[in-house]
């Protein structure tokens, strides 16, 4: 006989619920960029509807029959964050074909294909990995490959350089940007080393004003990732990806020794690596000048467009199709949430900025609710290394803090943060999952039974 | 491991709070500030695509928009060319706005807070969105009759002419010559627009700044007018037979300079009647009367009729002045002054100014050229009331210096403004400015006398006239006669 203790609900109708809401937003959104821009609905709607109501429901099944305990609210947001992203590329692809867009190739074909393969890669992880304790096993190369790609980009034949930033590799007629597929290594591998080492570095240090400072000689590992990240900004330029492995491995480093001594620590030693690189480099410089005063600087004329669209788009927005996002260069990637804040106004970017911060919440729920130290390690860094880079990106676009080159997950135009970002939410279904899972069935006897030492029949 | 989680999401909670509360200050609290920065192409843009509202004289467009097929739905179109464009101004996509289409811009372009309801009317109902129409108070005949003047002096002739009605200092006339096209600049070509827009700038004639309203040059002997005001007001000279002192020269106890008259002449003797000086335009004896007055009483004479102030509503105007700064003048500079030459710089919007004055009985009125503000659907919005802007002088005494002004016509230098049947007065003026280049040429007058229509004033500034045969009463006389003929209806 057995009486399990307590079975979670597993919630999937609401999650198909959900999912068709969300797939309605991303077709619906599609249409009206059509009737805003062009007058009529774009003709294959029907076509594209069509194919994204079937893909959607197909991945739901995945997820019912591999993952049936997952956390049903995740898939159906970012369905609505890929749907409105993709009818905002489309949206500016027709905004450019009029011209006033220089060079302009359209974007929205690829990123369609590319969600095709983030969905792959979701449903593949899903399908793999049918325990994420697995990975623990797997730590240091994990380590290793997040090094080997962060070094990609500046090896010489493949390694690119686009907009003064050298994070891009070259493969065939692919651009890839490896930093992406990093950030998931570095956070499993950080989970793996932590779950391992926390005690050693938990251990009581000095106490300077009630704050529990680390022992100098356990400084080595939180040196070696500032070490990282300030290697990542001299040699690659990029100020945002440091700042995000950074954080992202000071956060883990807190929650595993559960001290907040290392955030106090991390602070100091991010506060030395900006400064330095404020003195050290140009475009560090000019990001911070532009910021105080974009209106009278020579490269604000991104940051001043990208606000005079949000502010023209005002609290309704413009609607979709009938603004001109397309003004604002790189409206379509990295000025996407600027797009949004134009067309959308003040109530849709709060919805999709509202949209980021649940995302960010079902993540953390995940990590609080996981029962193994490594899943909840994971979930906690990849949720936060998430709601870091959506801070500093959108935070950049409006003028909040100084711009740096990040992608907005799921919205902005471009492959690898497309495909890496679905592979994060795969990665924390499969650890809701588990979570989630009723315990293991436990035999109980009766207590008539237990005294029948054997029974004869 | 649970605390710190909880930590964290409390954190990422601030963080998430505090890109809402910035992008509702973006695009709530600051938005309207933005929106009217400069350089802000979607408000440009939605501006170009927009129905802008019409500015209209007598009824006729003079700036308007018509339906355009290119990206942008609607088209600037100045049916008169450079005719009315110091008034009108520019509305260019490259380069921004320019004089009425820029000051009543809200109105024109619909944007303005009393067309509020017109606004939500018009998003509830689906229609665009229409500005509002400017009506002006120029008189297009007198419009058309300055320019022609101007342009029968020659192509190359620099000049300007001003009409007000003295009773309510409506603007009836304000032409430029050179003027310039605001068609090329409002064209949807933009490369077109920009090689027009830089001929247009580099050119030495500068054709786009209003002369009318920016220009101050020496008035030469129209400031005389002036200083007779200042003579009566202050009883320096009471009647206008009273004899004052003349003859060919004014000398100055201990310095060598005198002040001659014009070609040479004596003014008909040692001793004149105040009438007669200002018949033949005495040097002499308005040298003399301004040392008499004085500097102080002479500036503030000036002032009451308008100069050191900028007296326009929506249009660039620069203020006339009696002195730099308040620089204390000596004997002759002062005896110059009451000349109109030293440092004497007037507009001819300031010299038309001090005609309707003495026209008007002493009253100067504020010049205004927007007659109504209308709505959309044509509800006036606003009305432009005529307002007293000084008392310059007493009506007795203007009607002194009103006779003295029409003998002038009659009798003096001014005979080239005679109007058949209508008592007309005037006063000529030949500004010297530096050797090298040709004279002044002024002309300042009203008609009638008696409840007076118009006030004219008008100067060239060199033309393709000899230089020994420019004169004010010659030149600019024949313009200022038509424009005056033109808005009586003779």
């Amino acid at each position: 006989m057995t009486t399990p203790a307590w079975v979670p609900r597993k919630r999937r109708g609401a999650e198909f619920f959900l999912t068709v809401l969300a797939v309605f937003i991303g077709i619906a959104a599609y249409a009206a960029v059509g009737l805003g821009a062009e007058g009529t609905i774009p003709a294959d709607t029907y076509k594209l509807g069509g194919a994204l109501i079937v893909v959607a429901i197909a991945t739901h099944l995945i997820v019912r029959r591999v993952a049936p305990y997952a956390d049903p609210v995740l898939l159906p947001l970012v369905i609505a964050l890929n749907g409105l992203g993709l009818a905002m590329i489309y949206r500016i692809d027709l905004g450019c074909e009029e011209g006033g867009c220089g060079t302009y190739s359209p974007h929205a074909n690829a990123q369609l294909m590319w969600t095709g393969l983030g969905i792959v890669a979701f449903t593949g992880i899903l399908v793999l990995i049918r325990d994420h304790r697995r990975l623990q096993a797997f730590t240091y190369t994990f380590g290793f490959a997040a090094i080997a790609l962060l070094v990609l980009p500046l090896m010489p034949v493949i390694g690119r350089n686009f907009y003064g930033a050298r994070i891009w590799i070259a493969i065939g007629p692919f651009n890839f940007q490896p930093g992406e597929a990093a950030k998931i290594c570095l956070a499993i591998f950080f989970a793996g080393y932590l779950v391992v080492k926390r005690d050693a570095l938990a251990l009581a240090g000095r106490r300077i004003i009630g704050i529990d400072l680390p022992r100098g000689r356990d400084l080595g590992p939180i040196l070696a990732g500032w070490l990282i990240s300030v290697g990542i900004l001299v040699f690659q330029r990029d100020l945002g990806s440091s700042l995000l492995f950074f954080g992202l491995f000071v956060v883990m480093l807190y929650v595993a020794t559960e001290r907040p001594g290392w955030l106090v620590v991390g602070s100091l030693l991010f506060a030395a690596g900006t400064w330095f690189g404020y003195l050290a480099f140009g475009h560090v410089q000019e990001r911070f000048d532009t910021w105080q005063d974009p209106f009278n600087q020579p490269k604000g004329y991104q940051l001043v467009t990208g606000l005079f669209g949000m502010a023209h788009g005002g609290v309704l927005g413009q609607g979709l199709g009938q603004g001109s996002p397309q003004l604002t260069p790189f409206s379509y990637s990295d000025f996407i949430a600027a797009s949004m804040g134009e067309e959308l106004g003040l109530t849709g970017l709060m919805a999709i900025i509202v949209i980021y911060g649940l995302i960010v919440e079902r993540g953390l729920r995940i990590s609080l609710t996981c029962r193994d130290a490594f899943g909840k390690l994971l979930a906690a860094g990849l949720a936060f290394s998430f709601a870091l880079q959506v801070f500093v990106v959108v935070g950049g676009v409006t003028r909040l803090i100084p711009l740096t080159g990040l992608t907005t997950p799921f919205m902005a135009q471009g492959g690898s943060s497309v495909v890496m970002n679905w592979a994060i939410i795969g990665l924390l279904l499969r650890i809701s999952d588990q979570t989630r899972r009723p315990a293991p069935e436990i035999s109980t006897f009766d207590s008539d039974e237990e005294t029948q030492v054997v029974k004869l029949s | 491991m649970n605390r710190p989680i909880r930590n964290i999401a409390i954190a990422c909670l601030v963080l998430f709070v505090a890109l809402l509360v910035n992008i509702n200050y973006v695009q709530f609290v600051e938005a309207d500030s933005l929106n009217a920065k400069n350089g802000n192409k979607r408000v440009i843009n939605e501006e170009f695509s927009r129905d802008r509202g019409a500015i209209l004289v007598d009824g006729q467009p003079v700036a308007e928009s018509v339906k355009s097929k290119d990206d942008y739905k609607f088209q600037r179109r100045y049916p008169d060319g450079g005719l009315y464009a110091p008034l009108t101004g520019f509305f260019s996509y490259v380069y921004g706005r320019g004089g009425l289409e820029n000051s009543q811009n809200s109105v024109l372009s619909g944007s303005d807070n009393r067309l509020f309801v017109n606004r939500v009317v018009d998003l509830v109902s689906n229609k665009q969105p229409k500005g509002g129409s400017v009506e002006l108070t120029i008189d297009p005949l007198a419009q058309k009759a300055a320019a022609e003047g101007l342009e029968r002096l020659g192509k190359n002739t620099k000049g300007s002419v001003v009409a007000l009605d003295p009773q309510t200092g409506a603007i009836l006339a304000m032409v430029n010559q050179p003027s310039y096209n605001p068609n090329r600049l409002a064209s949807h070509d933009f490369s077109a627009v920009q090689k027009s827009w830089d001929a247009l700038t580099k050119d030495k004639n500068q054709p786009m700044i209003n002369r009318g309203t920016q220009q101050t040059l020496p008035p030469g002997s129209t400031f005389k007018l002036v200083t007779a005001a200042a003579a009566l007001e202050d009883g320096v000279v009471d009647n206008i037979d009273d004899q004052i002192k003349a003859g060919s020269r004014l000398t100055f106890p201990g310095i060598q300079y005198t002040l001659p008259n014009e070609n040479g002449g004596n003014c008909g003797g040692d001793r004149i009647t105040f009438e007669r000086a200002l018949n033949v335009s005495c040097n002499v004896a308005f040298g003399a009367l301004a040392g008499k007055i004085g500097q102080k009483r002479l500036a503030e004479q000036a002032a009451k009729f308008g100069f050191g102030t900028d007296p326009l509503d929506g249009l660039a105007a620069n203020a006339s002045r009696f002195t730099v700064g308040d620089n204390k003048l000596e004997a002759p500079q002062l005896a110059q002054s009451g000349i109109g030459q030293y440092e004497v710089a007037a507009t001819p919007l300031q010299m038309a100014m001090v005609a309707a004055g003495i026209a008007n009985g002493g009253d100067v009125m504020k010049p205004y050229v927007v007659k109504t503000v209308r709505s959309p659907n044509l509800r006036v919005l606003e009305r432009g009331n005529p307002e007293r802007l000084s008392q310059a002088m007493s009506s007795s005494n203007a009607a002194k210096l009103r006779e003295m002004m029409i003998s002038t016509v009659n009798v003096g230098t001014a005979t080239s403004a005679k109007i058949a049947g209508v008592e007309v007065g005037a006063k000529t003026g030949t500004a010297q400015s530096t050797a090298d280049r040709p004279p002044y040429a002024w002309f300042v007058s009203f008609a009638p006398a008696k409840d007076p229509k118009v006030a004219v004033a008008v100067l060239v500034e060199s033309s393709d006239t000899a230089r020994d045969e420019i004169a004010g009463g010659r030149l600019a006389g024949p313009i200022a006669r038509s424009v005056m003929e033109a808005v009586l209806g003779k």
